[in-house]
């Protein structure tokens, strides 16, 4: 369904769930039509922020209309965002992107992995993925022992903590703790910081798994239009036939085959 | 009320177009805006073969505006006619093609492949910032845009837009040599050259280290610099620079343009083009001003 608009919503909720990282919650019609891996850009309030912040749906409520978005302080915009409160109004553009192909783990052993800010979108995408996939185990990575989300992803697989640390969990990163449990997924669906996404590339090419990862990019428009947040691909791309996909509008989901990272 | 404005013989049914390389070729913003209400759509620069672009990062924000080194990818003429242009025969909108290249002769083929198509305008773009051979370096000089301007109109079978750099001293005499070159129009202004650094990791933001300043930042430089050609030139001037609201497309008009395009703002609010063209029909009828040509230049 083509839900794409700008709207203004109402914030239901905000509260900082660890430090620097936000828990909001909106009233829109489009928790009822997006999917796992999409994303909404949102508008800082004052307008001489003219851009919007792409940020990835953490959750959707389709009945009760509430879309949830968890978030990182990355600058003065976010910052802004981050002082909304319940029943004030935020400018969303919505929805935007491909999502996670949910399909791909029908019967299959799954994967699913977060990495730091990139954990937010996986557990929408756990959620929905679950009673579909034979077997899910979710790896989630953080630099210590503050595990924001950790417990909600219990309902949907088998979960395993990471830490850098080590103060909590396996120590190390997510490949380190999926290779000492030599679990070996069909399947994988990721989002994180590039290297770790980089890592579960390699891997699941060196185990013929399929790996769906989800890239951000700097981005303008948000549509397609401006060609600001590209990526490279191995193939010609499909809006300019030169090897340099959009992240908003291709992406930001690709199979990690397609894309030079 | 009369909104109609002419520029090179080509009618259109108000003064509001899209800024080229805002607005992809309409389809992107397709979901947000009827086509049919523009004045004219203006797509993004395409060359002679696909063009890859710049690295990213490619983009990022400024206060009240946002600094861009796309560098002008693009799919190249032949997928352009085949797709772009296709789609847009669907619209009862004038369809603005800009055109990019490295050297003259890479123009010159853009043009020829143009010319049996439903291109109604060329906007020549001779001002990208973000192009390290070619586009601006034709833009920056006055003989180096005579010359330009003068081979391009040589071989146009349609009216030629050339499209200003406010990166020079004196954009008067840029805009007087495109008019003596044969232009039909001129379209001003393109980007402002700017950087930004992030200080927390020490290095350039932008992948190509600089990129264009567009937005309400640059509205005051742009509308100065539309005026001073408009007292330069005869011929019809399409103003551009952070046009966000009907108010900021007026105050373009009645520096001496003929017709404005709207580019960044598209971003923060893809309804803008169709929101300034009710804002100018509803100005008109409260001011009880007959036609929109009264505007034109009205300053003085």
């Amino acid at each position: 369904m083509n839900y794409r608009k700008k709207e203004t919503t109402i914030v239901v909720s905000q509260e900082m769930i660890s430090e620097g990282i936000y828990d909001l919650r909106v009233k829109t019609p489009a928790a009822e039509v997006c999917v796992p891996g999409q994303f909404v850009g949102i508008f800082p309030p004052s307008d001489a922020h003219i851009l919007m912040r792409p940020i990835s749906i953490c959750e959707a409520d389709a009945d009760g209309q509430i879309l949830r978005m968890v978030y990182r302080i990355a600058g003065e915009g976010t910052k802004e965002i981050s002082k909304l409160k319940a029943g004030e109004e935020v400018k969303l553009l919505s929805v935007l992107g491909n999502g996670f192909p949910l399909d791909a783990a029908k019967d299959k052993k799954v994967a699913v992995f977060g990495g730091g800010i990139g954990i937010p979108p996986m557990l929408y995408t756990s959620r929905m993925l679950n009673g579909t996939a034979k077997e899910t185990e979710i790896y989630l990575g953080y630099r210590n022992n503050d595990t924001f989300l950790a417990t909600e992803f219990e309902p949907f697989g088998t979960l395993n903590i990471v830490s850098e640390d080590g103060s909590v969990g396996y120590k190390g990163n997510v490949l380190d703790a999926i290779k000492e449990r030599d679990f070996r997924p069909d399947v994988m669906y990721a989002c994180g910081p590039m290297p770790m996404l980089r890592a579960i590339k390699q891997y699941a090419e060196s185990i013929g798994a399929i790996a769906y990862i989800s890239l951000e990019e700097r981005m303008a428009c948000g549509v397609g239009a401006c060609l600001g947040c590209v990526c490279k691909t191995v193939n010609k791309d499909a809006h300019s036939h030169v090897n340099n996909t959009r992240i908003c509008t291709e992406g930001p989901v690709f199979d990690a085959r397609e894309v030079e990272i | 009320m009369d909104t109609k404005v002419t520029i090179a013989g080509v009618e259109l049914k108000n003064s509001v177009m899209t800024a080229s390389g805002t607005f992809g070729s309409g389809m992107e913003y397709s979901d947000f805006v009827d086509l049919n209400r523009l004045g004219a759509i203006v797509t993004k620069g395409v060359a002679n073969v696909p063009w890859s672009g710049n690295p990213t990062p490619r983009v990022t924000e400024t206060p009240s505006g946002m600094l861009n080194a796309i560098g002008l990818q693009n799919p190249g003429i032949d997928v352009f006619i085949e797709r772009d242009l296709e789609f847009l025969k669907q619209f009862n909108t004038p369809v603005i093609v800009n055109v990019c290249g490295h050297t003259v002769e890479e123009y010159l083929e853009v043009v020829e492949r143009l010319a049996d198509t439903n291109a109604a305008m060329l906007e020549i773009n001779v001002s990208c910032p973000n192009v390290k051979q070619g586009a601006i370096a034709f833009g920056q000089k006055t003989e180096a845009l005579f010359d330009i301007t003068k081979r391009i109109k040589e071989i146009a079978r349609q009216p030629i837009i050339m499209k200003l750099s406010p990166n020079v001293t004196d954009i008067a005499e840029m805009a007087k040599a495109a008019e003596a070159a044969g232009a039909d129009a001129i379209s001003l202004i393109n980007t402002i050259t700017g950087m930004k650094i992030d200080i927390n990791r020490r290095k350039f933001v932008l992948a190509n280290k600089t990129g264009g300043l567009s937005g309400p930042a640059i509205r005051p430089v742009a509308v100065r610099m539309v005026y001073q050609c408009a007292q330069a030139v005869k011929i019809p001037i399409i103003g551009m620079g952070g046009i966000a609201t009907y108010e900021d497309a007026l105050e373009f008009i009645m520096a001496g343009a003929t017709a404005v395009s709207v580019g960044a703002v598209n971003f923060a609010n893809p309804y803008a083009t169709v929101e300034i063209v009710e804002g100018i029909e509803k100005y008109l009828k409260d001011t009880k001003t007959e036609s929109l040509k009264e505007l034109i230049g009205c300053v003085g």
